[in-house]
Order: C-alpha cells, then structure tokens, then sequence
C-alpha cells in the first residue's frame, strides 16, 4: 500500500533516503535519552554493584528474594487485577451511555473526558476534603446509619489506613476512564450504523444489538484500550504519593514506590534488574495477547466460513 | 436517535433512564470540581472553619459547601500579588513544559511522517522499538537516564526534564496514526505538482494531520503539567521544581491561597482541552485504527 508498486528500485532508493532523513534529529535524541539507557538497564542487571564485573543472574535472584520487591510485586499486580478490568468495563459502559451518533451529548461528553485533564495535584486537596477522618465520606455513611465499628461511628482514615487500596482504585478510574472513553466512542462510530438497521429489520432487540454487532465490532479497540491502560496503571504513583506520601500503608506500596526508595540510595544494581522483570512481563503479556488474538482469528475464520452472512466492511 | 443500552421498558423509559443515569455520572465528575472551585474562593477564616483537616490544621468536621458563605476574591489576590514562590513554580512549570513541546513538534512530526509516508528497510522493527519505549513506565529507565544526565551534567537544570520530553516517543506514535490516515491520492496529487517531499511534508503533510498533532501535542501537555516522577528524581533544588510539585505542598505554606492556586494550576489544562476537543477525539480516534 504504501510502497508505491509498480516503481523502480530507484524510487525505492530515494524513499529510504528521505526517510532517514526525516527520521534523523528523532532517532538521534530517541538514542541517547531513551534507547542507550534502556540498553544501559539490560547490561547493568548482569553486573555486580560496580557496573564492572559479570555476575550471571545473581542480581535476579537476590531481587526476587528481597522481601520489599515481594510485596510490591504482589501489591503491583493485585492492584492491576483489580483496576483493569474495572476500568475496561466501566469505560466501555460510561462510553455506550454517552455516545450519540448524531454528535448529540457533548456535556456529558465532555465532562467525562474532564478528569483526565484535571492535575492529579490540584484535586488531591478535594479528595483529602472527602477521605479524611471527619471528611465527606464518613459523614455520608453516618449519615445513611451504616453500622460501622466504631461507638462515634464512621472515622475511617480512607488516605493511610487499610482502606487506601480501594480508595486508590476509585481514584484511578476516576482520572483514566476518560481516555478509555474517547477510545470506545471511537470505535462505535466506527461501526457502520447499516448493521443496526439491518439487525433491527431483522427483529434483533437491543441485548442482540449489543452481543452482535457493538461488541465483535470493538475487539480492536479493547486492544488498546488495555494496553493504554496497563501503561497508564504505572502513573497512579502520583495519586498515591500525593494522597498518602512516599510511605504509604502497606496495601498501596507498589513498584513505583519501590523504586523510588531504591533511587533515594542510587540502588543501581537492584533497579536495572526489577526493570527487566518488568519488561519481561511486559513482553510476555503482549505474546500471550498476540497468541490469543491469533488462536481467535483461526478460530473466527472457520465460523466465518459457517455463517457468511453478515455485510463485511472490512 | 440510537438505543445500544439496555433491552428494558418503553423507549420512553429508556431514554430517561439513560438521562438519569448519564446525570448521575456528569455529578461525579462535577462536585469534587465545584467543591474546589467554591472553596477557592472563600476568604481565609471560613476556609478554616470548613476545610480544617484537608488543609493540615487539626482534626475538625468537614464543612463542604458547593457555594461559599462570604464569597471573596482574597484568595486569588493573595496567590497572585503577595506569592512569589508561586510565580517560580509557574514559569518553572512553564519552561519545562513548552520547549519541550516545540521540540516534540520540531522532531517528533518529521519522524512521524517518515514512518507514516515512507517504506524503508527496518521501518516496523524501528516503530516497534518507539512503541516499545513508549510503553515502558518512567521508572524503568529512570536510574540510567540519571546516569545519562548525570554525565551530559543537566542534573538539577531544566534542561534535564526538557530533553527527555523533547525525545519522548508518545507524539511520534499519535501523529504516526494520524499522518496514516491522509489518503494517498492527495500526496500523489502534491507529487505530481512538482513538490518535494520537504514541501509536500509542510504544505499537505502538516495541514492534514493537524488533528494527530493537536492530540499530541495536548497529551503531552497535560503529562508534562503534572510531571511527578521527574521533578522528584531529577531536580535537587526548590527553585527549579515546577508547579506540579509544589502545589501539595502549599497547604501548609499558604492555605488561604492553597484552593485558589489549584484553580490557577488547572486552567491552562483545561481551557487547551476546551479549545482543542474535537483535535483530541480524532487523533485518539486514529491512534486506535489497527495498523
């Protein structure tokens, strides 16, 4: 598509020249602040605390021994396991309540989207109004007489005590269904409006609408709708750090945390090797998402040929 | 007007069903908002008798008001005539955040384009590696780009959150997307017209995917206006923080301001969201299109 068929090796030959050529000023800064210290970080997990000398995959072992990448390990993913599929699926909801194909419903719209650009530093004073111990939201359950533990009645402290995990999960939705949103409403315009009137001459209601046709037509954007959020997930640190300071309860200490207490003590060594393992789970998320995506599209070709009935726009 | 929500009722009932519901989530979204903007603009003793404990001063019950009792401008004439230290953190916020953003621009399209419009050898394997590094979270990188800096010696200078900024990879993928939507035909038109492919570039290129650019641009804006992790690492010195860092801490430095400050720290964010909305959904709109 791109490559212009048809043309001489000479047109080639100068594409890729201008190519590099547009490509040049990026790839040069993309090296030295971005690729080398990512190379930086492979080669250092294999070297001892000097940076000198080779020491295998002691560094491995020792992190994943250490009691605090323990905990933010488990923390890290208890909370992504949470989050992700909330996220996913609140903003897929937010997403099919506030899309109008007509363009209709800009307010609310827009103030979906809103959090997303609000900073997470001017807001924290609001949720701190809200989750302190005589705050809002204790005085909503008193208010609603929910039995609590307490004789006084609610005093949680929703910032630094146990509470702060859900608290941090509510807070994380709340700032990141915005992208999600736009993502979503994106692929429903993207479905061509003729499948629903030819479903809804058939007779197929609106759960039918949805199984059929909203959902299988949205696979690509569930996609990267996860993936954006995974990256995302990362940069709850500055809800948690601004809520509840660089040591906050146990149950929010994540790898993030972590880190920035390694880096207090320039704790190279331990650093270079927690980010492999993180980029190791990166990868093989993104290879188990690739095999599952492939195993559905042979699995998908052969009811394909079953049932070709449906109008392929694509 | 389209159903895709539920199967129940009349259409009657659907619809304000749907009303009810998109009203109650349009108020979760608007009353942490209002709160803080009715806070700011309450003079210094009703916010201590309302706002006691998030301000840091004592346990108190919380008198929240979507509407202040005696409004007053002081907080805003507080912040802005008898604050310098914030006048700091905002033109910090602002050196930090706008070169780098012209830099995106300056390198970030012509990469961009080049991925988008050329085939070359390496180009997926290269644009892997973008989308790779972009996916990455900060902290993985973080002590080796201390190391980078340290030995370049921007520590502790601006330039030591600018120049990462200006090389992030996040724009380069946005406006890839987007330049990859211009259909063909309009470059072949430029081409045969005798353009070169600087012009063509500046002339269709640009023009064309302004949409990619804007949302590259505002994303990048609103990350760069909230920089935690950065600043934390970084910086060493209080006068170079940027506002972002500053801000929690102003509760205890000036509360009477503290509320008026957060309203100043969102506007720039939120009017360049208001401005640029429609760019925003369809750049996101074709970073979403399979490549």
């Amino acid at each position: 598509m791109r490559r212009r068929n048809g043309r001489s090796a000479g047109i080639y030959r100068q594409q890729s020249r201008a190519a590099w050529f547009f490509l040049a000023p990026s790839l040069a800064g993309v090296a030295v602040f971005n690729a080398f210290p990512f190379a930086d970080v492979i080669r250092r997990s294999f070297l001892d605390a000097m940076g000198k000398h080779g020491v295998g995959l002691s560094n491995y072992r020792n992190v994943w021994g250490n009691d605090a990448f323990q905990l933010a390990a488990v923390n890290t993913v208890r909370f992504l396991a949470v989050c992700m599929p909330l996220l996913v699926f609140t903003s897929f909801g937010l997403a099919l309540l506030a899309f109008r194909r007509d363009g209709k419903g800009n307010f609310c719209r827009t103030s979906l989207v809103l959090p997303m650009v609000i900073p997470v530093a001017a807001i924290v004073l609001v949720w701190k109004m809200i989750l302190c111990r005589d705050g809002l939201l204790n005085q909503l359950l008193n208010g609603i007489s929910l039995p609590a533990g307490t004789a006084e009645g609610w005093e949680t402290d929703w910032v630094n005590g146990a509470a702060s995990f859900p608290v941090l999960v509510v807070t994380y939705i709340w700032k990141n269904a915005g992208y999600d949103i736009l993502l979503w409403m994106a692929g429903l315009a993207a479905i061509p409006e003729s499948l629903y009137d030819a479903a809804r001459v058939d007779g197929a209601g609106a759960a039918a609408r949805l199984r059929y046709i909203t959902i299988p037509g949205l696979t690509g954007t569930f996609g990267l709708v996860v993936i954006l959020s995974l990256v995302n997930s990362f940069r709850v640190y500055r809800e948690a750090y601004l809520l509840a300071g660089s040591y906050p309860d146990m149950s929010i200490y994540m790898i993030p945390h972590l880190f920035s207490h390694w880096f207090l003590t320039l704790d190279v060594q331990n650093m270079c090797t927690a980010s492999m393992m993180l980029i190791g789970a990166f990868l093989s998320a993104a290879a188990a998402w690739a095999a599952i995506r492939r195993i559905r599209r042979l699995y998908g070709d052969a009811c394909d040929r079953k049932n070709r009935l449906t109008i392929s726009e694509r | 007007m389209k159903m895709y929500f539920g199967s129940f009722g009349s259409v009657r009932l659907r619809v304000t069903v749907r009303k009810i519901l998109s009203a109650a989530v349009c108020l979760l979204v608007w009353i942490p908002v209002l709160l803080m903007l009715a806070a700011s603009f309450m003079p210094e003793d009703e916010l201590i008798y309302r706002y006691a404990e998030p301000l840091g001063m004592g346990r108190e019950t919380v008198r929240a008001a979507l509407i202040p009792s005696y409004p007053a401008l002081s907080p805003y004439i507080e912040l802005l005539f008898k604050s310098p230290g914030f006048f700091v953190m905002f033109w910090n916020s602002c050196v930090q955040v706008l070169p780098a953003l012209a830099g995106q621009l300056l390198v970030g399209a012509p990469a961009a384009w080049a991925f988008a419009r050329f085939s070359f050898p390496g180009r997926r394997q290269l644009f892997f590696l973008y989308v790779l590094l972009m996916v990455l979270p900060f902290q993985v990188t973080q002590v080796s780009n201390y190391l980078v800096l340290d030995k370049l010696g921007f520590l502790n200078t601006h330039l030591a959150l600018i120049l990462p900024g200006i090389w992030s990879t996040f724009p380069v993928f946005i406006m890839t997307k987007s330049f990859e939507t211009i259909p063909g035909a309009l470059l072949e038109a430029a081409y045969l017209d005798g353009a070169g492919e600087i012009r063509t570039f500046i002339y269709v290129g640009l023009p064309s995917g302004y949409a990619g650019i804007v949302t590259a641009l505002l994303l990048g804006f609103i990350d760069s206006w909230n920089a935690l992790e950065q600043p934390v690492a970084y910086l060493k010195d209080m006068f170079l923080w940027p506002l972002s860092l500053y801000l929690p801490n102003i509760a205890q430095d000036k509360a009477a301001a503290a509320f008026a400050a957060c309203i100043v720290m969102m506007l720039p964010p939120v009017l360049l969201y208001l401005n640029g909305q429609s760019e925003l959904e369809q750049g996101i709109a074709a970073s979403g299109v399979k490549e």
